[in-house]
């Protein structure tokens, strides 16, 4: 056998242990945060969907909406991208301390608790925008998207942007809890600029020029214009969004390579 | 077998770095029980836990060419909140073992009744201890690493690990940390004395604690 079989087989074997240690952490995940009880683990996209439903009704209440586009489908669809990179992010804030023990068997390592809570969160907001976009367009308050690929690139994009951040707030709460409690912060004064309020054509154009530096803002656009079609306009960069992506993985998989060796179990 | 390597373990603490032992050389065989002797703090836990992988060393390597249990120890490998049955079906998972087929003899081995379906956190040390060694025997092991555990239980349940561990898996690598004597010399071939940053090989359990006992 060949070096080249052998390390090719090895690899394998790796990936193999390495899908099930994420498999069996997000059958744990699931338990401990949704129990067996009732609903259970359908919790994971029923409370996203609740949240989002409330926020509606507020907003159709209030009448906020004095905006050319129309109301549910601007809600729902900016809602659905807070909740998908906030909960994916927040959820690995505390993701190595409940789980510290689970690291004694050899093959569960750090980047696996990450991992499974990643999956678990974007998994879940997938899922409860899935559902309740379904829901809307079934009884007639949602348009059928006008670009279905537009839509699930704009996801895409937004999970992997998400992932980054999770990784890298993740691994920097695991070294001082400090950083989980100025994320959360963080996250609240970000959530005006995140671009799930409004729509970067509505500002004056200096103010275009800087809100596009922000990755939630070019996925958001590119998500309603794939739900909205040419009803408006939307700004945004691939290219610049893929560019970022890219760049800050580096530091998200550093960061969570240097935890491994620096957090022990219990 | 298992080897490690010109291992070197440090920690970094407040003021610098404190080096648990430097350059380590051991080689563990098939079938072979090795007792590890030192006092409070000499690395005894540390060794284990860089012998199951739990832990990387800061220099040097670790070769395992047999499958090798996790730390049984008094604390941890378990997640708190989970219940008894769902850590053993966790552990199952993450060793490729199918939890239905596992759970009776665990069940039957750890004796926990109807606390098996309590969180582990509820668990006295005695009771977790218990489950350790009962999921790890159901999931077989070519070698164990036992941490402080061996006189876990009443002298019944010493009994039952006896004839499990000692007697039908006498075939099995078996490396044992403990402070009382009579269980390193009931079980090892040869024992480790861990001082001063330094592992000390010895051929015969007496000699090793002839040393441990000039030494401490």
């Amino acid at each position: 056998m060949t070096a080249a079989v052998t390390q090719r087989q090895g690899f394998i074997r790796a990936l193999k242990i390495q899908a099930r240690v994420i498999g069996a952490l997000i059958l744990r995940e699931i338990i401990t945060r949704y129990g067996r009880h009732n609903i259970g683990f359908m919790w994971l996209f029923v409370e996203p969907m609740i949240f989002t439903l409330g926020v509606l009704a507020l907003w159709t209440a209030l009448g906020l909406h004095k905006v050319a586009l129309p109301i549910v489908a601007f809600t729902l669809s900016g809602y659905a991208t807070v909740l998908l990179w906030r909960n994916t992010i927040n959820r690995c804030g505390n993701a190595v301390e409940p789980n510290r023990a689970l690291l004694h068997h050899r093959n569960v390592r750090i980047i696996d608790l990450y991992a499974a809570r990643i999956i678990l969160e974007i998994a879940g907001a997938s899922i409860s925008f899935l559902l309740l976009s379904t829901l809307f367009v079934a009884i007639g308050m949602i348009e059928p998207p006008d670009d279905l690929l537009k839509m699930l690139l704009a996801w895409f994009l937004l999970a992997w942007f998400s992932l980054d951040m999770a990784l890298i707030i993740g691994s920097l709460a695991a070294l001082s809890e400090s950083v989980d409690r100025i994320w959360h912060v963080a996250s609240y004064l970000f959530l005006p600029l995140s671009g799930a309020f409004f729509m970067v054509d509505w500002l004056p154009p200096y103010a275009q020029e800087l809100v596009l530096w922000v990755p939630t803002v070019n996925c958001t656009e590119l998500l309603r214009e794939g739900l909205f079609g040419n009803i408006t306009r939307a700004h945004y960069d691939i290219g610049y969004v893929v560019l970022v992506n890219l760049l800050l993985m580096l530091p998200g998989l550093l960061l969570v390579r240097y935890v491994g060796t620096h957090v022990e179990g219990e | 077998m298992i080897k490690l390597v010109n291992v070197t373990k440090q920690y970094r603490v407040r003021n610098g770095v404190h080096t648990v032992f430097r350059d380590v050389n051991l080689a563990i065989a098939p079938g072979e029980k090795i007792g590890i002797l030192g006092r409070n703090g000499a690395g005894k836990s540390t060794m284990i836990r860089l012998l199951s992988g739990a832990e990387l060393p800061t220099r040097g390597r670790v070769l395992r060419y047999m499958s090798v249990s996790w730390p049984l120890a008094f604390g941890g490998a378990f997640q708190g909140s989970l219940t008894g049955k769902d850590n053993v079906r966790f552990i199952c998972r993450v060793y490729g073992t199918d939890p239905a087929a596992v759970m009776p003899m665990v069940e039957d081995f750890a004796e926990l009744g109807r606390f098996l379906r309590e969180p582990v956190k509820t668990y006295s040390s005695g009771m977790r201890a218990r489950l350790a060694f009962a999921i790890s025997l159901a999931i077989e092991f070519d070698c164990f690493l036992i941490d402080e555990v061996i006189s876990v239980g009443d002298a019944r349940f010493h009994q039952k690990c006896q004839a499990e561990l000692f007697e039908k898996r006498k075939d099995r690598a078996m490396v044992i940390v403990s402070h009382e004597a009579h269980n390193i010399r009931e079980h090892c071939d040869r024992a480790c004395v861990l001082h001063a940053g330094t592992l000390h090989p010895f051929p015969d359990v007496d000699t090793a604690y002839a040393f441990y006992n000039q030494n401490s």
